[in-house]
């Protein structure tokens, strides 16, 4: 048995959750390979041989697997799946992307998201956002998997010594172009990496108040997250969403700020181990699946928190 | 320019859902069922295509039940020029779902197809990218924003970091995101018109695809459920509280 993971990168460096996806390998058993395709990538291969676990790298380093258009990378994956049992890659927008396209060339059922591995043909999955999780079983010979990182601890990215074998390029399937991208800068930690999230809702009332959050996130190292309704409000862009349309999150601590609760929300943050809801609203379903809670006006809260981190 | 927009009936998104006593599933007897709210975003953008006058003809598929034809009347009173529903008591798998919708576009040759990326019962977020795989086409998933130009389609993408700009050429996939459009909602007048819209009715069979599922559903359980916490009065006791109880700050 040997599993097969597609490696997630940017701007030279593996994301996060790729870790999290070897460690989903490592729990199915077998040896782990990591697949690097990328346009001038060799670095990332270097750096995910020296992954915890991992025993060969594959780079596959050619112009049309830059930016990772699934129609130029399914086919690469394609053609290397026959040598295993098991393909996975992390359930972000680029392995949510590709996965789909790879197992339907290969005629398998993906599993999506899987959260454990029951073994090494059953995986547990959340449905209906979380609001049941289902056990299913695998009957295809090869298993596609999407991971969802916070069901699994990442492993160390250091402490493995991997050969690296270089693969070819399948050519550029000439169907998409990648034109542009409109990438958010921050200073802080990536929402779904973050130990911290401190996130803002509906009852934070304008964007510029976020800035109250920032300068708390700022003290704690934390990620500035926030909820749907903030998103259709306006007050901070898409990529800040934190549930089930949204990003999915699982940190140490989760601070909730302006937050009713919706189950929508919920389904993106419920698992974080501590949870903190600050809200004027006692009756806030929030409250429900807080650690610890805090009744009051938030623009009186926020600004104590602050000084009080000193 | 033809569209298709597959639809697919499920729980109402409002409904909390309740997992079966016998861990089978969840609860679907005498539940609200609705169409899926992301398939909703793709005839709003179908729709407006067609407003635009960039498609001339929006046909409307769900595959499933009996049922399945109230769904596709909602894509009809919504604005779609017909309907195919094929029908089956089984459960379809993404894969299956993908390969009848194969068929169904070899027959109807669209331009476009326009699916939800996900569907908010079983979560899989696969139908579109699996139907562009077997169709050899180009893919533009989790879509803000379709351009149509002449052979080809600009589209905004949300991804994890932010947004990325693409050019697929057509015939395309793509898959809608929340915020594509808000779908509108049908008047009665279109309401009563759409119930004389055709809605052709065939079987997988008939499209020659064998759906057999892949999957084998073991059990469905509740989640883990959190304990309720507790009420702090000030700052001071909740920074206390998360850097000596809790231990994370």
């Amino acid at each position: 048995m040997t599993n097969l993971v597609i490696a997630e990168h940017e701007e030279g460096e593996l994301k996060g959750a790729t870790f999290n996806t070897v460690a989903a390998a490592q729990a199915i058993g077998g040896e782990t390979h990591l697949l690097v395709a990328g346009s001038g990538c060799a670095a990332v291969a270097d750096a995910a041989a020296k992954v915890e676990g991992v025993a060969k790298v594959l780079l596959a380093d050619s112009a049309e697997f830059d930016r990772s258009i699934a129609e130029n990378l399914a086919p690469l994956i394609v053609g290397l799946a026959g040598g295993y049992s098991h393909v996975l890659a992390p359930a972000t927008t680029f392995g949510k992307n590709v996965m789909p396209r790879v197992a339907a060339m290969l005629d398998v059922q993906q599993i999506s998201e899987i959260t454990a591995v029951v073994s090494d043909d059953t995986f547990d999955r959340p449905i209906y956002a979380g609001n049941a999780i289902a056990t299913v079983q695998s009957t295809d010979a090869v298993k596609v998997i999407t991971v969802r990182a916070t069901g699994f601890d990442p492993v160390a990215p250091e402490g493995g010594s991997a050969a690296v074998e270089a693969v070819d390029g399948t050519g550029d399937a000439g169907l998409t172009k990648f034109i542009s991208a409109e990438i958010s800068k921050s200073e802080r930690p990536e929402l779904t990496a973050a130990r911290i999230v401190i996130s803002g809702g509906r009852g934070m009332q304008s964007g510029d108040n976020f800035a109250m959050l920032e300068k708390v996130a700022d003290k704690l190292g934390a990620a500035v997250g926030a909820s749907r309704a903030a998103v259709d409000a306006g007050f901070v862009p898409n990529d800040y969403q934190v549930g089930q349309t949204g990003k999915i999150v699982a940190p140490d601590l989760y601070i909730a700020v302006g937050i009713s609760g919706a189950i929508q929300h919920l389904a993106g943050m419920k698992d974080s181990k501590v949870i903190v809801a600050i809200n004027k609203d006692e009756e806030a379903p929030i409250f429900q699946v807080a650690d610890y809670g805090i009744v009051g006006d938030l623009f009186n809260l926020v600004p104590e928190l602050e000084a009080e981190l000193d | 320019m033809k569209v298709l927009v597959p639809v697919k009936r499920v729980i109402d998104y409002n409904v909390k859902i309740r997992v079966k006593a016998d861990q089978t599933g969840v609860e679907t007897a005498n539940v609200k069922m609705s169409m899926n709210p992301f398939d909703e975003i793709s005839i709003e953008e179908a729709i407006r295509m067609k407003e635009a006058g960039t498609a001339t003809e929006i046909i409307a598929a769900s595959i499933g039940p009996q049922q399945c034809q109230e769904t596709i009347r909602t894509a009809l009173a919504m604005g779609a020029d017909r309907g195919i529903l094929v029908q089956t008591d089984a459960e379809v798998e993404p894969l299956a779902v993908a390969k009848i919708l194969k068929a169904l576009a070899e027959k109807e040759s669209p331009q476009v197809v326009i699916a939800g990326k996900q569907a908010i019962d079983d979560d899989s977020n696969q139908t579109g990218q699996m139907l562009a795989a077997l169709l050899g086409w180009s893919q533009a998933t989790y879509a803000s924003k379709i351009e149509l130009g002449d052979g080809k389609a600009t589209v905004i993408r949300e991804v994890d970091g932010g947004l990325e700009t693409i050019e697929v050429s057509l015939p395309t996939v793509v898959t809608t995101d929340l915020r594509l459009n808000e779908p509108r909602y049908a008047s009665l007048p279109n309401i009563m018109k759409a119930k004389k819209k055709p809605i052709d009715v065939m079987s997988p069979e008939d499209l020659g695809v064998d759906i057999s599922p892949r999957l084998k559903t073991l059990k469905v359980i509740d989640p883990p459920k959190r304990e309720s916490g507790v009420i702090v009065e000030t700052i001071a006791e909740l920074v206390d509280k998360l850097k000596n109880e809790a231990k994370v700050i």
